[in-house]
């Protein structure tokens, strides 16, 4: 079956190229058809992999999907678009409808110069130099059969550039909503941010689906934080139980540049979230926090990696979940400290809570040290809620169930409190009550 | 107000409570000393409903209901309080949600409408200020980073924002300097009227200087060996605990 998709997608990219004109032959569809004929070697990623050991696919691949190739019609009402919105929020706002850029929707409001945020197809007419110089040049194509997929089918997305010492006031929400109610269908995002020395903004990447047919997300973003750029960047995953995500995020980031990502997941079905940082200039920090919270037979996996390459900087990741019925996450989180790195802080902290007898984590934490002047830690737990805590509140009059929301959230609040936008974070603390069942 | 009759308890397989026989009435303070193992504990958290104790017999009436057949939150709502010994830290859950959950379940029971935001903040600070306790500590996690002290005070506020009928204070002066001993006492000393109880657990004397008991019993071996009034407690401090381990011999 899986085969069959396959076959399915490598037609639909013959699609793709006949709707072409004179940019079949640029440089950019010449990466296009070179990654087109990775995904046809490598094939969908299994089980056998180490890297995919825990995440079964075949779920996925079981499935007949058409790539969405061009904006279709589009029966979106103002009100149902504003409907995913958070309550107070200003700024600008980018919305995507099955990976493409809705011109009708988005709404820009930052009126300043040097600063283009917009549409990547957009992009490949206004800023071809750079997306010469920055496209497929960080998420490695050769060896991620998924990253070679979305490569191949790199049509629209988000495009930012910001030039040197920009700093964007409003911050960024993109609504990425998946539109299953006609047929099932693949949507394949290509994102490509970059941040000039000294420039900085706040954002936040929501997923949402409408309509039961399963669609699939294969989004591919590359992050470039030059010298003492700073990106805030948070991902929401609300999707349905028919919608399977798989997300990857490169940052390359230069000297004293900043990097911080949470991602709250509690909605979908299959989630697998690459997070890759390579820290490339003395300096750097970046910063992972994850927040999952499962229930059904959902399933994610939160896949990081942090490689130092360079002396003097510092990661630090904590990644929560609270997991419930059958559902299962997976951390892997592998911590790279090459040779010349010394004098790098790494930490890394999973914890989780297991709420029922068939909730299941693979944690699965990898220091790769190469340095011997280094400060690196990480951990996992997997447990109950405390009995003591509980026994404490019940004591006071509160039920257990109260007892046991209070808990949870107590338990979250560490993750959504990362979040600095705070519209975004008032409206996570209340949507996790509601989560929790209050 | 509460009524033991022949309590006997026990943890996995060891017997801890041997038979205990006690009656408080509403505007009475009772304290228990004994000597380390000799149960006190285990009474203040069978009566508080803590999971992993087996009543193996007798029966406890509160304010006419059977309070073993209750779950804790349900007799916390029938008015029983348990300041503990090692109050227990929950960081991410402020101290005023806390309390702001607990006293408007407690209300709920009652049939009664939870406190407007406005209500409770009054009530939050008038008993915030009747303990002694800052406002800061207010919006601080449920004792988390609290020193010993801190964290008594914290147990004899949580006491006056529930106001219950009846209140145990299991060991609450250990770990406390004076200072800190008199300020809960204190506490204790102001929300105390002729409709609610104490029962104050201690192994030392020094407590029942601020808190003046009642009554006073001696507890040794699951049992309570002996009763009396306050002067009981200074015996105790003179004689310390061997003369009551005699008493025990020669019954």
């Amino acid at each position: 079956m899986e085969e069959e998709l396959k076959y399915k997608l490598i037609s639909d990219f013959k699609l793709l190229e006949s709707s072409l004109n004179g940019e079949a032959k640029s440089p950019f569809h010449k990466i296009r058809q070179d990654a087109i004929s990775v995904f046809e070697e490598l094939g969908f990623p299994v089980k056998k992999l180490e890297e995919w050991k825990y995440t079964n696919l075949s779920n996925i691949t079981k499935n007949r999907f058409r790539q969405f190739l061009i904006p279709e019609k589009i029966n979106l009402t103002f009100e149902e678009v504003a409907g995913f919105i958070y309550p107070e929020f200003e700024g600008n706002i980018i919305v995507l409808i099955n990976g493409h850029y809705s011109v009708k929707f988005s709404k820009i409001v930052t009126q300043k110069d040097g600063v283009f945020i917009g549409s990547f197809s957009e992009a490949r007419e206004k800023h071809n130099d750079l997306i010469q110089n920055y496209f497929a040049k960080y998420a490695d194509y050769y060896r991620n059969s998924l990253t070679a997929l979305n490569t191949a089918f790199a049509i629209d997305g988000v495009f930012i550039h910001l030039e040197k010492n920009v700093t964007v006031d409003e911050p960024l929400l993109i609504l990425n909503i998946a539109d299953s109610r006609e047929e099932n269908l693949i949507a394949q995002p290509r994102n490509l941010f970059i941040l000039e020395e000294g420039s900085s903004i706040l954002m936040a990447d929501d997923y949402y689906t409408i309509g039961d047919h399963p669609f699939f997300t294969n989004s591919v973003t590359e992050i470039i934080l030059k010298q003492n750029a700073s990106l805030e960047h948070y991902k929401i995953q609300n999707d349905g139980s028919n919608a399977y995500h798989i997300g990857t995020i490169q940052v390359e980031q230069e000297r004293d540049s900043r990097f911080s990502n949470t991602t709250i997941s509690w909605g979908g079905g299959l989630i697998r979230n690459n997070l890759n940082a390579t820290l490339n200039g003395e300096n750097s920090e970046s910063h992972f926090f994850g927040l999952y919270l499962l229930k059904d037979k959902q399933f994610v996996d939160n896949h990081t990696l942090v490689d130092h390459a360079v002396p003097n900087c510092n990661s630090n990741e904590l990644y929560k979940g609270l997991i419930d019925d059958k559902a299962t996450g997976v951390f892997n989180g592998k911590i790279m400290v090459r040779k010349d790195a010394q004098k790098t802080n790494a930490y890394q902290s999973n914890k989780n809570i297991l709420l029922s007898e068939n909730a299941k984590i693979n944690a699965k934490p990898q220091l790769e040290i190469f340095a011997d002047d280094v400060k690196c830690s990480h951990g996992a737990t997997s447990g109950q809620l405390d009995e003591n805590s509980m026994f404490y509140l019940q004591s006071r009059g509160i039920s257990k169930v109260e007892a046991k929301i209070l808990l949870m959230n107590a338990f979250s609040s560490e993750v959504i409190d990362s979040v600095k936008i705070d519209s975004l974070r008032q409206h996570l603390h209340n949507l996790i009550l509601k989560k929790l069942g209050k | 107000m509460i009524t033991i009759k022949n309590l006997q308890a026990r943890v996995e397989e060891k017997e801890i409570l041997k038979g205990i026989n006690l009656q408080i009435n509403a505007g009475e303070i009772h304290a228990i000393m004994g000597p380390n193992g000799s149960g006190k504990s285990t009474l203040a958290s069978v009566l508080a409903g803590k999971e992993g104790y087996d009543v193996t017999g007798g029966e406890v009436t509160f304010e006419g209901k059977e309070l073993l057949d209750l779950d804790p939150e349900e007799r916390a709502r029938e008015g029983l309080f348990l300041a503990f010994q090692y109050p227990v830290e929950i960081p991410g859950v402020s101290n005023t949600n806390f309390m702001k959950t607990a006293v408007n379940e407690v209300r709920k029971a009652k049939g009664e409408e939870p406190y407007s935001a406005g209500e409770f903040l009054k009530l939050l600070k008038e008993k915030a200020a009747l303990v002694g306790l800052n406002p800061e500590y207010l919006s601080r996690y449920v004792n988390d980073g609290f020193s010993g002290g801190e964290k008594k005070r914290n147990e004899i506020f949580q006491l006056a924002m529930l106001n219950p009928k009846f209140s145990i204070l299991d060991e609450t002066d250990s770990g406390l300097d004076i200072d800190a001993l008199k300020i809960v006492a204190d506490g204790v000393n102001k929300i105390r009227n002729k409709h609610n109880a104490f029962l104050v657990i201690t192994h030392y004397q020094r407590l029942l200087n601020y808190i003046i008991p009642d009554f006073v019993h001696v507890m040794y071996d699951g049992r309570i060996v002996k009763s009396g009034g306050k002067e009981l407690a200074l015996k105790l401090e003179e004689k310390g605990y061997d003369w009551i381990k005699e008493l025990e011999v020669t019954a």
